[in-house]
């Protein structure tokens, strides 16, 4: 497997405040990789930053082994990188379909994730298509954030928090929709707190601890010890 | 039926306030900013038209049709080169942007075109007009009534029905996470502030044929404007066209009661609503 996405000694900052230290991860074509981690170990300023909402330099980022750091968001998203937000930021005054439809503005390369492809993956937005993206349940809304984010038919699709506030069961239907994602070949980023969820549906996992990678490896390779120390520090 | 006349021509002239506010809605909405250089952008919009007609001898709608590429391309140019750079700040910034484009917009026409009063000729439809079961309905006043609601339809179908409208409405919710799905926000911008300059053309036109102008006279344009918008609800489209027309039946009563009231009746109206509705009358969910 060659190598999609690559951060070489990445580094965020806020203002004064360095929120990521020298993070080095890899992500391969085809694989779903996790970045698991506690509140304010850098999972989410990392996602921000591979999608150019963060701003980086060139060389910390590589998108097929094109210096990418730096791109702005709106550039990113058509080299092939789908941001699915934490807390879906959903766009209120737009209905499902056209939250749906507007995601299309990103795309530069036919994947085959259609708007019919997206109502295939989840049958219930079809339903509610012509409805206000606010009314629907938390649940509907991660799906159409989901949806938003495939309609710019990406080459990688990041996924922050997706299972945040769901109830167990829909956290389920999602991580369901999440293997077919990589079923039809897109690559997948998943940061997660759930550490059951992220372990189930990840080939592989870096665990993020105050900026840094405290641990990587294959879930099946590593030991529950391991991982809460990684997590936890203790 | 003098009261039924005078409030019948008091919505006849919130069509035109309605026409004033429309570009300065449309860029609150989208952009969140509050433009103080609208009134003179109108003004200037009457002294691009009344200078094309002059100089290709043309009347001046056709002078209009003509400017309005050209006024797009120039709201376009202002908004890339010089808003934009200050959208990201805090509120204060665009505000003394638009305050220092308001001065420089005043004192360039006063240079190009002295302070002498001008005005759009239409000839002999400006003081035609059409009898209706015993009122008297102005000819341009309805046509800039009908302007007003194609105007605003106009826009409203732009927004609403076209994958452009979409950007514009997905950047007006969140320029941040509009970036994710491929939108760069200060190229929207630009094009929204480019269809303002658009309707600014329309509402140039028959401010100039209805009244007479001056550079002086942009800020009392944006007063109208700013409260049509505010009364109407901000942000809402078909809200402006109804704060328009509360405004004009405000002022037409006023002036019924005494002519020294229209305006002050107008502003009493507007402080009334933003006292009990601040948020408008219609503003947007």
């Amino acid at each position: 497997m060659s190598a999609l996405l690559e951060t070489h000694n990445l580094e965020v900052f806020y203002g004064d405040f360095q929120a990521l230290f020298g993070v080095d991860v890899v992500i391969n074509e085809g694989e779903t990789v996790a970045i698991i981690g506690s509140n304010g170990a850098g999972k989410s300023s990392f996602l921000n930053a591979l999608c150019g909402l963060n701003p980086s330099q060139p060389d910390q980022i590589r998108l097929e082994g094109v210096a990418v750091g730096g791109t702005p968001a709106f550039d990113m998203v058509r080299k092939g990188v789908a941001l699915v937000p934490e807390g879906r930021r959903l766009f209120p005054s737009l209905s499902v379909e056209e939250n749906l439809l507007v995601g299309i503005h990103g795309m530069s390369e036919d994947r085959g994730w259609t708007l019919d492809a997206i109502y295939d993956l989840f049958p219930i937005l079809k339903e509610r298509r012509n409805q206000p993206s606010t009314t629907l349940s938390g649940g509907q809304q991660q799906m159409v954030a989901i949806g938003r984010a495939l309609m710019s038919n990406p080459k990688i699709l990041l996924c922050d928090e997706i299972s945040l506030g769901l109830a167990p069961g829909v956290v389920k239907d999602v991580y369901v929709a999440v293997t077919e994602i990589k079923r039809r070949g897109t690559t997948v980023l998943i940061v997660e707190q759930d550490l059951n969820a992220a372990l189930d549906a990840a080939d592989r996992v870096y665990c993020f601890m105050e900026g840094r990678v405290s641990l990587e490896g294959r879930p099946s390779e590593l030991t529950r010890e391991q991982i809460q120390e990684a997590y936890f520090g203790i | 039926m003098s009261l039924t006349n005078t409030i019948i021509q008091g919505v006849l002239l919130g069509g035109l306030y309605a026409l004033y506010a429309a570009g300065l809605s449309l860029i609150f909405g989208v952009m969140r900013l509050v433009n103080l250089a609208h009134g003179d952008f109108i003004v200037l919009a009457a002294y691009v038209i009344l200078a094309l007609a002059s100089a290709f001898v043309i009347p001046p709608f056709f002078a209009m049709l003509i400017a309005l590429p050209f006024l797009f391309a120039l709201g376009w140019a202002i908004q890339r080169v010089i808003l934009n750079r200050t959208v990201e700040e805090n509120l204060l910034v665009p505000l003394l942007v638009t305050f220092g484009l308001q001065i420089i917009i005043q004192n360039g026409l006063l240079q190009g075109f002295t302070a002498d009063s001008r005005r759009l000729s239409l000839g002999g439809i400006e003081t035609a007009s059409i009898s209706l079961g015993g009122i008297s309905f102005g000819v341009m006043p309805l046509l800039t009534f009908v302007a007003a609601i194609a105007v605003i339809g106009g826009m409203s179908a732009l927004f609403y029905m076209t994958a452009m409208g979409r950007m514009l409405r997905a950047t007006s919710d969140n320029r941040t996470y509009a970036q994710i799905v491929g939108i760069n926000p200060h190229k929207v911008f630009a094009i929204a502030m480019g269809l303002a300059f658009i309707v600014i053309a329309v509402a140039a036109f028959f401010m100039g044929a209805r009244s007479n102008f001056d550079p002086s006279q942009g800020p009392a344009r944006l007063l109208f404007a700013f409260e049509a918008v505010v009364i109407g609800g901000l942000g809402s489209l078909w809200g402006t066209l109804a704060g328009g027309i509360i405004l004009g039946v405000s002022q037409a009563v006023g002036a019924a009661i005494h002519p020294q009231y229209q305006i002050l009746a107008g502003h009493i109206v507007f402080l009334l609503i933003i006292l009990f509705r601040p948020r408008g009358l219609f503003p947007k969910q």
